[in-house]
């Protein structure tokens, strides 16, 4: 079956990775900007990181028939710096218009805190001003919780955020039913401790529908499985859900999702 | 959505594997109490006693139950607290 991993990041990967999702049957990747592993010391370093993501992946993604998209931003934990976050947020429009290029993410907090909280705003204000999609980081374990809520707080104070444009991910059985009521997009990070894993993702398909549903697989630089949503697709097939059901929520709907950017194309493979 | 497939049907699929998971939980706790010294007034030996006693209930929503045991909880005056502007709609 076709698929779009919605959130992986595939600077952290091998030229293997994407020769084995690409077997299994990936057509397009979403790459948004995140944490290094280590706090970055200035505005260049991101500059170099956000041409990797918008010139080097794209290409080497290509070599295995996989389109690579990107989203722009500094990521919750380095927000923690609000000067350094204000010259990085500074240098992002001039990339908004390069081919691929989605929108603004993964914005969101990390420690819940107040520097964490006004980067966020100025994100958001970022892409409302540019006209940008968002995608949204919520925070680990304790923080969970309480810090996408705050998140939604923030959203849902600003009327002129389109919430159809909004994808808030990494939710779990706590966090999803307020994202979807609330109107926006949730994202299901199969992750092996901190987030969910693949039964969990199916039984809240189960309990809440497909309708503004995605799974992805962060397939980061932590302990993570660039190939979890095939797994996933084997967890929905296992339990005998329908093929169209399966399709819709790892093809049709990221579609359905960045189709309200400009600069995304669907999949060759998937037009043919 | 989840009618399709019967109690039945998933006992038979997982009880293996549910099985594995409670001998796992078990063996945590046994190897918790064996060890040196007690982490009784540990707040996360309380929360996992809670968590323990939500997997007992019949109730639906155990998972977000759980979930919530282990989280901080929402302070919905946070704003007013870092002393950020509410928007002026």
């Amino acid at each position: 079956m076709y698929y779009i991993d919605p959130h992986i990041h595939m600077v952290s990967r091998t030229t293997d990775d994407y020769e084995t999702l690409a077997r299994m049957g990936c057509v397009g990747v979403s790459e948004p900007a995140f944490w290094a592993g280590f706090d970055r010391g200035s505005v260049d370093s991101f500059r170099d990181y956000f041409f990797q993501l918008t010139e080097f992946e794209p290409r080497r993604a290509a070599q295995s028939g996989i389109e690579h998209f990107t989203w722009l931003c500094i990521n919750a934990k380095e927000a923690e710096n609000v000067a350094l976050s204000r010259e990085v947020l500074s240098v992002i429009p001039e990339l908004l218009d390069h081919p691929g290029v989605l929108g603004i993410g993964e914005i969101g907090l990390n420690k819940n805190t107040k520097n964490e909280s006004i980067v966020f705003l100025e994100h958001v204000e970022l892409a409302v001003q540019h006209n940008q999609s968002v995608l949204i980081h919520t925070p680990h374990l304790q923080d969970k919780h309480p810090g996408t809520r705050m998140i939604l707080d923030m959203l849902c104070n600003d009327p002129r955020i389109d919430r159809n444009r909004v994808l808030v991910d990494h939710v779990e059985e706590h966090t999803v039913r307020p994202v979807l009521e609330a109107g926006f997009w949730a994202g299901m990070t199969l992750y092996p401790v901190t987030k969910c894993t693949p039964q969990r993702a199916a039984d809240i398909v189960e309990t809440y529908g497909p309708d503004r549903l995605l799974v992805n697989s962060a397939g980061d630089w932590g302990p993570s499985k660039p190939t979890a949503v095939p797994d996933f697709i084997m967890e929905m097939r296992r339990r005998g859900r329908d093929e169209q059901l399966i399709r819709r929520i790892v093809l049709d709907n990221p579609i359905k999702f960045f189709e309200q950017s400009a600069n995304f194309k669907v999949p060759e493979r998937v037009r043919l | 959505m989840s009618k399709s497939t019967t109690a039945n049907e998933i006992m038979e699929r997982e009880f293996l594997e549910t099985r594995a998971k409670l001998l796992e939980l078990a063996a945590a706790l046994d190897r918790l109490d064996r060890a040196a010294g007690s982490v009784a007034q540990d707040p996360r030996s309380q929360q996992i006693q809670q968590a323990l006693a939500v997997l007992s209930s019949n109730d639906a929503d155990r998972a977000e139950q759980i979930q919530l045991i282990f989280s901080l909880p929402y302070d919905p005056e946070w704003r007013s607290r870092y002393g950020l502007a509410e928007p002026s709609n």
